[in-house]
């Protein structure tokens, strides 16, 4: 926070000092500001494409909604959706696995003190920007054509998203390495293999853990869904059973998501506490 | 005589790490078993490779045709519209659902409430929310819109919550002290505190919103993911590849303008 005054001429040609917890220019940028998110929400709000008729019975649809999950049809979970579960964790845990060993490829090229080439530093930061700009769904939709159907297709779209995320973070860390090590172990005569084993590797280990049990926490949740556009799993069942209009095993497949995100997120809050 | 000392066996400069062999040897393990339960097979990887390259040869090049783009610039100004919205009414109600949480500020039943309410939000992906508000509002933009605002206040509330929670309480009893009502203690001894970071956190919510406006657009939700996903099913690959280079585009744009952002509020 930065604090300015400004000289304001007072009566008799003295000055009077008022204070400004922020400067002009800052002023006028957050004036500026605000006065474009004002100006974006009204174009937004007078352009968008709302059909009215749809909204007046929202509120009926929405109670029909429930009516229809309820009862739940949990007959149906040992037939379909345990097995739709186990695929979901699989392909979670697998695609995370393939995500860390590609990312770390990438973040040795993106980090600036493993390469010294400035080229191949951007190729680097350009394949992370790339694949995590591209959402999961839409890598999914790209491997499905590729691949046909099924967990393959998702656990590449898994793997192929987490790559951006992860080797960010990765990159990031071993930049933030201290140099002494590695001067030591230079001096020392080890190997570029070495180097990287003894010298970065003990530095980075936390912060690589910790970066793929969350990665890993993520990436449950994306698998959940994946199968809406062919990617196996939960959304699989889901995608079958909104197709068969059949909302008592919607509702099942989502207290069998809502179930699996709060087990995850225990268990990755209890891996966090054992790895720091 | 004095002994000669017995000779010590040299240590190792890097002695062989077992835990981490082992580990390293599970986790091979593991992925040989994940591979034949989820069916992954070498055969079927290099038929997807061969078939792969056919799939990007009918990509290039991108469709540039006028009639397709005025397709991408309809879609591309929805899902501006649907991370604009999202994000700013995402912003407004998460504010007051954060500080509720805030288990320094609120009441503790209603700091649970608050707290259950942000798991629940958390816990939904935005495409199963969006789902189910296509199912109660329709096919169409508000559907997105609705599915987005709820991603948002799940992830700011929870961030604002923790922020208020770490904040130094002196100023707060200071304004407390002079009198002031609830309100004013909230605008001038919490908010103060905690904007900078809120700011930081809106920003990049925006280019989050921005990033799942592709993504609700698949299951009916409007915007740029509906002209994707009707692009993929009518096997117009050349148009998909333009959309997915001018999605990377928007999101690189919504970077930049979501950093420019956060340095002039900090």
């Amino acid at each position: 926070m930065t604090g300015a005054t400004a000289f304001l001429a007072g009566p008799a040609g003295d000055k009077l000092r008022r204070w400004h917890r922020f400067t002009l220019a800052e002023r006028i940028g957050r004036s500026g500001f605000y006065l474009l998110a004002l100006m974006a929400l009204v174009w937004s709000l007078q352009t968008i494409e709302i059909i009215p008729e749809f909204l007046y019975d929202a509120p009926k649809q929405t109670a029909d909604l429930f009516v229809r999950m309820w009862p739940i049809d949990w007959p149906w979970y040992p037939k379909v959706v345990h097995e739709a579960l186990i695929e979901t964790l699989h392909t979670a845990t697998l695609g995370t696995i393939v995500a860390v060993l590609l990312a770390s490829l990438t973040a040795l090229l993106a980090a600036r003190n493993i390469t010294h080439s400035v080229t191949l530093n951007l190729i680097g930061r350009f394949i992370l920007v790339a694949t995590r700009s591209v959402h999961a769904m839409v890598w999914a939709l790209f491997f499905v054509a590729v691949f046909g159907p099924g967990a393959l297709a998702g656990t590449l779209a898994i793997a192929v998203h987490s790559i951006g995320f992860t080797g960010k973070l990765l990159s990031e860390a071993i930049e933030e390495a201290r140099p002494g090590p590695i001067e030591a172990l230079t001096a020392a005569g080890a190997s570029p293999l070495a180097i990287l084993l003894k010298g970065y590797w003990p530095q980075v280990k936390p912060a690589f853990l910790g970066i793929a049990v969350f990665r890993w926490d993520i990436n449950v949740r994306e698998s959940a869904v994946l199968g809406l556009v062919g990617g196996g799993g939960l959304g699989m069942a889901l995608d079958t059973a909104l197709s068969n209009l059949y909302w008592d095993q919607v509702g099942l497949v989502l207290c069998v998501i809502f179930a699996v995100v709060i087990v995850t997120e225990i268990a990755v809050t209890w891996a966090r506490g054992k790895i720091i | 005589m004095s002994d000669i000392p017995a000779p010590v066996p040299r240590r190792l400069a890097f002695p062989p790490n077992w835990p981490m062999r082992i580990g390293l040897l599970v986790l091979l393990l593991y992925v040989v078993y994940a591979s034949t339960i989820l069916d992954i097979t070498w055969t079927r990887f290099v038929a997807g490779v061969s078939h792969g390259g056919r799939f990007l040869a009918r990509m290039f090049p991108p469709d540039f045709s006028p009639d397709k783009l005025v397709l991408l610039e309809a879609g591309m100004i929805e899902s501006l519209q649907i991370a604009v919205l999202a994000t700013i009414f995402g912003v407004a109600l998460s504010l007051p659902l954060g500080l509720a949480a805030a288990r320094n500020l609120s009441p503790a039943p209603l700091a649970w409430t608050a707290r259950t309410l942000i798991a629940l939000c958390r816990s939904l992906h935005p495409v199963i929310v969006a789902i189910l508000f296509v199912k109660a509002v329709g096919f169409g933009a508000l559907a997105g819109v609705l599915a987005l605002i709820v991603a948002s206040m799940g992830f700011l509330s929870k961030l604002i919550g923790e922020a208020v929670e770490e904040m130094s309480m002196k100023q707060m009893e200071a304004v407390r002290a002079t009198g002031a009502p609830f309100l004013s203690v909230v605008v001038m001894g919490v908010m103060p505190q905690v904007m900078p970071r809120f700011i930081g956190f809106s920003a990049y919510q925006l280019d989050s919103n921005l990033r799942n406006s592709a993504l609700v657009g698949l299951v009916g939700g409007g915007g740029i993911g509906a002209t994707l996903f009707t692009a993929f099913q009518r096997f117009d690959y050349d148009f998909v590849l333009t959309i997915v280079l001018a999605i990377i585009a928007i999101v690189m744009v919504g970077e930049i303008v979501s950093g420019w952002m956060r340095r002039l509020f900090q």
